[in-house]
């Protein structure tokens, strides 16, 4: 995109073929704004159309070719310079040569891997974007269009509970309880706090959640906290043999799965905090990590759609038709 | 197609014993701090303070004890639990250096107001302090609120409970 001389000469637009039917998810960006965009889980094929648009309807494009890519990149945001590419894929559209008008070229990148989750965070983004390119001598146009990926898991078979006793010699001694350790994000923390021995005087209790972002390897670690959530759960002193409850809906919270060691990259990782608090102030806590997980929505008519493509070609017959008509708009070689 | 409805039903817990529901709490610790008395005459003249303690922690070994200390008594303690544990310990009362300066027109360090004032800011002192579970494994601590007299050339150790 040139700022000095005659500007582009030419807009490039990318257009999703499932435009109309596919589904759009909410997603933060790095400066905090909430936008959405189309969705899209693993395996899932992105077609569409590139429209190249002439400004200068009878003024001759020249270009290097013109091609669209498909990429999925970490951004470490000390080391902006570095984009760690883990999907790159790339479809010639048209060999170098000249337009001599607006023309529109399909796509199609057939079952692609996004093996992670769209990421933004406090020192990490992972992001998935489509980007059309102009070749030209001194300077490419692009555009570039964003998608979200989510992924998603199924129940977990195994799921145990996490019972603990913990304490401080003869002053403290509880015993927590919450019924899992892996939780969907649309599910609810059902625990209890059981006083085994209270030597101290109590003011209240409360359970915190918090995110800690790691990113960076070896002696460069960094760990970034960040309290999501603080929760009340007992006003008061309580004694030996009193029994707190714990229920907690975590679909009030933004957050996002468990993600362990992302490429190699970076982690974001949940943990339950237990914190009491007496009566001079003094906090006493215990700090407990939980999965977080993805699960999936009523029927993805979409991704079935593609299944049936996908299951109908290992199956030898011809492709199907696509369910659009082909646009060759213009096209008269 | 709904969303099966998560069981957030509490977990099961004992029923409580209605001796511990009802019955005194294991952490009854109460402080005093109160009736200054100034002593001796002259430029030896020095304030002494009563503690007195009730508990039934059994880390402490008598449920009851009353003793007097005077400040620096306080400050030793301090300088004691600040060597000895890792308790952040919270400050005393200020010293008040410049009430002991001469010619002033009130009492300086024996003026009733500053007395007060001083006896509120050593009970938060040792309320703060004797109700931390590290500080109440300090032997200095014992010694300040329980025994007859602080020996300042004791050795420092940690109580164990028996």
């Amino acid at each position: 995109m040139s700022f000095f001389g005659f500007g582009q000469s030419a807009d490039i637009d990318i257009v999703l073929n499932d435009a109309e039917t596919r589904k759009k998810a909410e997603h933060k960006s790095e400066d905090g704004r909430k936008d959405k965009y189309f969705l899209f889980y693993d395996g899932e094929t992105v077609s569409g159309k590139v429209n190249v648009t002439l400004k200068y309807p009878g003024k001759r494009l020249e270009h290097n070719g013109i091609k669209i890519e498909f990429i999925g990149q970490i951004e470490l945001y000390y080391d902006r310079g570095n984009h760690h590419e883990f999907v790159s894929l790339v479809k010639d559209l048209a060999r170098p040569g000249e337009l001599t008008q607006s023309q529109t070229f399909d796509f199609e990148f057939t079952h692609v891997e996004k093996p992670y989750e769209s990421y933004t965070g406090q020192n990490v983004k992972l992001r998935y974007f489509l980007r059309a390119t102009i070749g030209r001598r001194l300077n490419d146009i692009s555009k570039e269009m964003d998608i979200v990926v989510h992924t998603l898991s199924t129940y977990p078979e195994l799921n145990s509970s996490i019972k603990m006793e913990v304490g401080i010699e003869d002053c403290l001694h509880i015993e927590f309880e919450y019924n899992k350790s892996k939780y969907h994000l649309k599910d609810v923390i059902v625990g209890k706090i059981y006083f085994l021995l209270v030597r101290i005087k109590i003011k209240h209790m409360e359970i915190d959640i918090i995110k800690r972002e790691t990113t960076g390897t070896g002696p460069n670690v960094y760990h970034e906290n960040d309290t999501i959530a603080k929760y009340e759960i007992m006003d008061g002193a309580p004694v030996r043999g009193e029994s707190i409850p714990i229920r907690l809906f975590l679909a009030g919270y933004e957050m996002t799965p468990t993600m362990r060691d992302v490429n190699k990259k970076f982690s974001v990782r949940y943990y339950l905090n237990l914190v009491l608090i007496d009566e001079e102030e003094r906090r006493y806590f215990k700090q407990q990590e939980i999965t977080l997980w993805r699960k999936g929505d009523i029927v993805r008519k979409s991704m079935s759609h593609q299944a049936a493509i996908a299951s109908q070609r290992f199956e030898g017959s011809s492709y199907p038709e696509k369910p659009q008509t082909q646009s060759n708009a213009e096209d008269d070689g | 197609m709904a969303d099966t409805i998560a069981d957030t039903r509490r977990l099961f817990s004992k029923p409580q014993n209605l001796n511990d529901a009802y019955g005194p709490p294991s952490n009854f610790l109460e402080i005093d701090v109160s009736n200054p008395e100034t002593i001796g005459v002259g430029r030896t003249r020095y304030t002494t303070y009563e503690v007195r303690l009730k508990t039934n922690l059994p880390i402490f070994k008598l449920k009851e004890s009353s003793v007097r200390r005077r400040y620096s008594d306080f400050e030793w303690l301090r300088a004691e639990l600040e060597r000895e544990s890792k308790v952040v310990v919270p400050p005393l009362p200020g010293k008040a250096l410049i009430r002991q300066l001469p010619f002033r027109g009130d009492d300086g360090i024996f003026d009733d107001s500053f007395i007060e004032e001083r006896r509120q800011g050593l009970e938060q002192f040792l309320n703060k302090v004797a109700g931390h579970p590290l500080a109440q494994n300090e032997r200095c601590l014992h010694m300040f609120l329980q025994d007859e007299s602080v020996d300042k050339s004791y050795t420092p150790s940690k109580i164990r409970q028996a």
